[in-house]
């Protein structure tokens, strides 16, 4: 019969219509909690209907392997040695791999012998050409630049803000592990070590060289092999790799952590500021 | 309709490359020649004799479909021009490439319009970007850029606006490199340079007749103009660039007699980049996002396509390792994925076209939303996933797809990677499917709407090299993934979706039909990434190198994309002993060829059925464009 199809049709709009309000009905409040499970129930595989996340009240929060423009790590101010200290040695790797050509370095020089030091003098990306693929923290072969999930750069004044440097670029590398703890515990994986590449081979050299009377090989506790955790247990527990491996990042109790969210808040609550006026 | 399998329709089909390339040489011996250079293959054809040789290839030896026609300058590396071709037989199997030089000064080479009409745009792009000559083509007009362009942007000695360097990496980046704007070293307005002979009023000029002159519709403004006042029933209609349902900048000038459309035009290039010299300034490397810009519905397809090129002539060399099975069936999934969701969009914007406005698309949108969720999980990004390597990927799949909290009031999810793709492949996808017919398949004002609309003919599609969907609805039951497979494909079990009647409903049936094959195939998959658990996506163990050398030679890597065949035809010269940028770097759009028969398809139907005929080729403008 004529209209039977458009009929069907407008049945199901009706469903999609009445879903939603059934899926409110059946997870109740829970609509409004932060708990894991929760945006799973109403965004994941078993919701029948649909959620509206009240952006920029509330937002999405990323995946781990989410890219935007990228940012370089420093070492944390609490580091025993090697405090406030970048990981990027200037190899100029980043700088070539960039498909857009974003990326400036400045080699630093020692001021004293004139030869190139492992560090660099100044960093400059372009965000307005960053094309945000990842590649400089796919390739860098020091893990000194990843990338930032921080997506809400948009500013009144492209030529003044658009241009970050390294101060603009630079963050903790404890940062970079609360916001990718799986990635960055992979990488430790292949590194070998939580602390920068650099740094385990001079702790290696320094302790070969206390150890030169003796003959016998020591095991190397700074680089030794990954404790058995599974990234999900890393991730989950930080505090269970932490007894495994010492004095490591891990190691710092959730004051801390909340103490660094509450700076990156305020560091960006200055740049809207900033960006606003 | 589903047709099982492609059978060579007569004796000559069956002739293998080889014998059909000595079969040309026997007819013409003065003519064809083997193309010797390292890693090349196919055959030169002499100018002069194209259009015999071209024939012959078609109605002798079958080869129907000509897929891709590019040009490439050899500029200090032989010092010509030439033009490729890639012919293939619509009942399947490889391709017979033939190609045609010429100097550089006053390049000419017979148009091959009058034996493939497919043709066509793809010879005014090489006259507009290369400056090749092509005597006997109906049109000869630039497409990508506009009429009173200064040279030929492909040219290897032409240099663009903000031009730095030859080739990537730029040099001054580091040691030293203090940051600049292009914009301040090359302020605007020097940027661009004029033909010296360019009125540059005459650009400003609002004559109509100027205007349309440009255009090769052959629209007689002048006659239309005359007639007195509202008397008169023709009329020109511009359709775009801004206009909602060129989805996109795009603009079709289109003459109609009442209500009923006398001729159209199609007019591109408003979103052109010349994504082709960037790709030859760039390493191959460096090309593998830029490709996620062309179709940005399904970037994973572009990727593999790209990849699969450099992937062919990295084979040429001797340090190459192929992909593992673990990451072929990654990438099939991750394709098949985003088929899904080019056709959701595409049937959905196509609903919008004809007036379903948003519910229908809305409702797909919850769909290809979560998947991609998922390639955010897995790639990095939603729609620029950039996600292939040269013999791998980006990285193996998560075991979760979780993010952390950030900030407050964050969002947060964790689930199972492997648990969400059962769900969404055995569940969420076929469900929307069901929803999608149920909705739509019968409803009677779509039936009306569709139903012998924007028809285009089996011989037509073929001829006028349409591709995909446009071509499957007409009838010809071509799909690359089965004509000349790659990846895992042939060990996949699906059916080719095919409709015979060749209009608006066809293309639709076959979009369904393919979701539904799609799901086929992902539920053959997902066994196959169970099985190959913790095997490494590189076959070394380790991931490629960021600078691979590529051996010399050609190669023309194809697949089926969501808007049809999506080629890449990919040069590495130059230097010594492998070239680390691509010498040559062209993109096969279907976006773009399937357009050639749009001012075919829509003459004789009403201006408001336009709007659909062009929502059922489902073009993207960053494709078209390029
Ligand atoms: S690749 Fe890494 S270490 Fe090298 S310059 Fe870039 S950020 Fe620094
Ligand atoms: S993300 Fe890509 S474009 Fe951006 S700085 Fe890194 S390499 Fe360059």
């Amino acid at each position: 019969m004529y209209g039977t199809g458009l009929a069907k049709g407008l049945m199901l709009t009706l469903r999609h219509f009445v879903d939603s309000f059934v899926d409110d009905l059946r997870y109740g409040l829970r609509k409004y909690s932060h708990a894991t499970d929760n945006f799973g129930l109403r965004q994941g595989t078993a919701a029948k209907g649909v959620i509206t996340v009240q952006y920029p009240d509330e937002k999405v929060a990323v995946p781990e392997r989410f890219r935007f423009v990228p940012f370089l790590i420093v070492e944390d101010e609490d580091h025993p040695t090697r405090s406030g200290k970048d990981w990027c040695t200037s190899c100029g790797i980043c700088a070539k791999v960039c498909p857009p050509q974003c990326i400036w370095i400045v080699r630093g020089n020692d001021p004293d012998t004139g030869r190139p030091v492992p560090e660099p003098e100044a960093f400059f990306i372009d965000i307005d050409i960053c094309m945000n693929c990842g590649y400089c923290a796919e390739y860098c072969p020091f893990d000194a630049i990843k990338m930032d999930h921080d997506y809400e750069l948009a500013s009144y004044d492209r030529t003044s803000h658009h241009i970050h440097d390294k101060e603009k670029l630079s963050k903790p590398a404890s940062y970079w592990r609360d916001i990718a703890p799986t990635r960055a515990y992979e990488e430790m994986l292949v590194r070998g070590t939580w602390e920068h590449k650099d740094a385990a081979k001079e702790a290696r050299r320094g302790a070969a060289s206390a150890r030169a009377g003796s003959r016998t090989q020591q095991p190397q506790a700074e680089v030794q092999p990954a404790p058995v955790v599974t990234a999900e247990t890393a991730a989950a527990a930080p505090a269970a790799s932490a007894t495994a491996e010492g004095a490591t990042p891990w190691s710092e109790d959730d004051a801390k952590r909340e103490e660094r969210r509450r700076k990156a808040l305020e560091r960006k609550a200055k740049r809207a500021a900033r960006s606003g006026g | 309709m589903v047709s099982p399998a492609i059978a060579p329709d007569d004796v000559v089909n069956a002739v293998s490359i080889e014998d059909s390339i000595a079969y040309l040489k026997s007819k013409h011996p003065d003519a064809v020649t083997d193309d010797e250079r390292e890693g090349y293959s196919g055959v030169v054809v002499q100018a002069s004799k194209l259009l015999e040789v071209a024939r012959a290839i078609r109605d002798d030896l079958g080869f129907d479909y000509l897929s891709s026609a590019t040009a490439v300058d050899y500029l200090g590396a032989g010092d010509h021009m030439e033009m490729v071709y890639h012919a293939y037989r619509t009942s399947g199997g490889g391709a017979l490439v033939f190609k045609a030089q010429t100097e550089r000064e006053n390049p000419e080479i017979p148009s091959l319009v009058p034996v493939w009409r497919g043709a066509d745009f793809q010879e005014r792009e090489a006259w507009d970007l290369y400056g090749i000559k092509f005597p006997g083509h109906p049109n000869l007009r630039r497409i990508l850029m506009w009429e009173g362009f200064h040279g030929h942007p492909m040219r290897k000695d032409w240099r663009e606006a903000y031009y730095e360097e030859e080739q990537k990496p730029f040099d001054n980046r580091w040691p030293g490199g203090h940051v600049h704007r292009s914009e301040e070293k090359n302020v605007f307005g020097k940027n661009v340079t004029y033909p010296s002979d360019i009125d540059l009023n005459r650009l400003m000029d609002t004559s109509e007749s100027e205007v349309y002159a440009s255009l090769g519709l052959g629209v007689d403004v002048e006659r239309i103009l005359d007639k007195d006042g509202f008397e008169t029933n023709e009329l020109v209609v511009n359709m775009g660039p801004h206009h909602p349902s060129t989805h996109g900048v795009f603009r079709m000038v289109l003459t109609v007699d009442g209500e009923t459309v006398t001729s159209l035009e199609p007019v591109m290039g408003y979103l052109h980049r010349n994504h082709e010299k960037i790709g030859e300034r760039n390493t191959y490397l460096h090309n593998i996002p830029f490709t996620d810009r062309l179709d940005y519905i399904s970037s994973m397809g572009n990727n593999h396509g790209y990849v699969l090129a450099v992937e062919q002539l990295m084979s040429l060399g001797r340090k190459y390792n192929p992909p593992t099975y673990r990451c072929e069936a990654i990438r099939v999934m991750m394709v098949e994925l985003s088929r899904i969701v080019n056709h959701l969009w595409a049937i959905g914007f196509w609903l919008n076209d004809i007036g379903a406005f948003f519910t229908p698309v809305l409702y797909f949108i919850q769909e290809r939303e979560r998947i991609l969720d998922f390639f955010e999980a897995v790639a990095g990004s939603r729609m620029m996933c950039n996600y292939m390597r040269f013999g791998g990927l980006f990285g193996d799949l998560p075991e979760r797809i979780k993010s952390v909290s950030n900030l407050t009031n964050d969002r947060i999810r964790d689930y199972n990677t492997m648990q969400f793709l059962t769900e969404m492949v055995n569940e969420r996808i076929p469900r929307t499917i069901d929803e999608l017919e149920q909705l739509l398949t019968q409803n009677e004002i779509l039936l009306e709407r569709s139903i012998g609309v924007g028809v285009l003919s089996a011989d037509d599609a073929i001829n006028y090299s349409a591709a995909g969907p446009l071509l499957r609805g007409s009838g010809v039951a071509y799909d690359v993934r089965r004509a000349d497979p790659y990846s895992i494909y042939p060990e996949l079990d699906f059916d080719i979706a095919v409709e015979q009647d060749g209009d608006m409903y066809a293309r639709y049936r076959v979009r369904v039909t393919e979701l539904r094959e799609s799901v086929r195939i992902l539920k053959q998959i997902l066994p196959r990434l169970e099985a190959t658990e913790g095997e490494s996506i590189w076959a070394d163990g380790k991931p490629g190198a960021y600078a691979p050398r590529v051996p010399f030679g050609e190669a023309y890597g194809r697949v089926e994309n969501g808007k049809g065949e999506l080629g890449y035809y990919v040069v590495s010269a130059g230097g010594r002993g492998g070239s680390s940028n691509p010498w040559r770097y062209h993109v096969r759009a279907p976006s773009f060829i399937n357009l050639t028969p749009m001012g075919l398809m829509s003459t004789g139907y009403k201006v408001a059925d336009i709007v659909g005929i062009l929502g059922s080729i489902d073009i993207v403008l960053g494709e078209t464009d390029r």
